[in-house]
């Protein structure tokens, strides 16, 4: 009974996928496939917002696009890199989908929790449903000690702070109702990392209903960036903005 | 609405408030009372360095997804090329 009216409820919402790249020529091609793979009785759309990549990722989504359809993906691309928040409001603007879910491309968040999002949200009929790392049933790899000890650190003080009704403050894995995410992208002004921070905390602020799922969250690309006292401060100084402004 | 920061400042000026009265009425010795201050912030201190402890313990791993990511990507690879689809070597 119930998985009938689960299945009756996934036909009648569209959701769309906003996965905004650069540099992302191979990692995009095995999402999209996996995305097609996970959501095979889903409606939804996928909406690549390239950055002007100069890797070839836009040929290899015209590719695609002949392959699965070019109404079921969207490119829709911009002239250079001009950032992740203005990336999503952009995504926003050709999304016609009930949903709205923002992932990386990077293969870092994994389509096969997909399904785990759309179910939680049609079970509690919450505004926010995001992924989290930090429970029992998710899980980082890739991650040596002094990562998890920032990674740590950073949450228990943001937590102190905040008081921010999620677990895991800095994921960028997450599903929205499009009314919502539209309200709260217009109130947020930060970059980065920090701008995932003030998303779920404004959004906690305005009293959405939030849920969280456990989501596991492979990192391959740790080796190359690097975590120093830049980062660091920046993380300060946006708990700061967040602790006064929020 | 109210801002955050007002609700923890509220809290700081209720809980500042109760002290200063505890320091009037002197049930407890003033001198145990003057220092009560010290003790919440250490307090503090040392439950939020606990919580990182116990969170790095804790932090929960999942070495096996990575190897599965591999097959994802194995077998994505192998239909993308099967559909003309070239991404190149990777």
């Amino acid at each position: 009974m119930a998985e009938e009216k689960e299945r009756k409820g996934e036909k009648k919402y569209k959701y769309s996928v906003i996965v905004p790249t650069y540099n992302e020529r191979l990692n995009i091609a095995l999402i999209v496939y996996l995305i097609f793979k996970h959501l095979r009785d889903v409606d939804f759309e996928i909406i690549v917002v390239d950055d002007g990549s100069p890797d070839g990722t836009q040929e290899i989504v015209k590719q695609l696009q002949d392959l699965y359809g070019e109404d079921r993906i969207l490119l829709r691309a911009r002239a250079k890199k001009l950032g992740l928040g203005t990336a999503y409001i952009h995504g926003l603007k050709h999304a016609t989908g009930d949903f709205v879910v923002i992932m990386d491309a990077d293969l870092s968040h994994h389509p096969k929790y997909l399904p785990s999002f759309i179910k939680k949200q049609l079970e509690t009929n919450a505004s926010i449903v995001t992924g989290t790392r930090y429970v029992k049933g998710g899980g980082v790899h890739g991650w040596n000690l002094m990562r998890k000890l920032t990674s740590r650190g950073a949450n228990v003080l943001a937590q102190t702070l905040l008081w921010p009704g999620v677990s895991d403050l800095t994921g960028s894995f997450r599903l929205y109702k499009k009314s919502v995410l539209e309200d709260v992208i217009s109130s947020c002004v930060s970059k980065g990392y920090v701008f995932q921070m003030e998303m779920i905390v404004r959004a906690t602020r305005k009293g959405y209903h939030i849920e969280e799922v456990p989501i596991t969250f492979v990192d391959r690309v740790f080796g190359t960036s690097k975590l120093g006292g830049s980062e660091i401060v920046e993380y300060l100084k946006g708990l700061v903005y967040l602790l006064l402004t929020t | 609405a109210m801002k955050h920061v007002v609700k923890i400042l509220s809290l700081l000026v209720a809980v500042s408030a109760f002290w200063i009265v505890l320091l009037q009425a002197a049930i407890v010795p003033q001198s145990h009372t003057w220092l009560l201050p010290i003790y919440f912030v250490v307090s503090l201190g040392c439950y939020g360095l606990l919580m990182v402890g116990i969170g790095i313990m804790q932090f929960p791993t999942c070495p096996q997804e990575a190897v599965l990511l591999n097959h994802d990507i194995a077998e994505a690879k192998d239909f993308l090329s099967t559909n003309g689809i070239d991404i190149g070597t990777y």
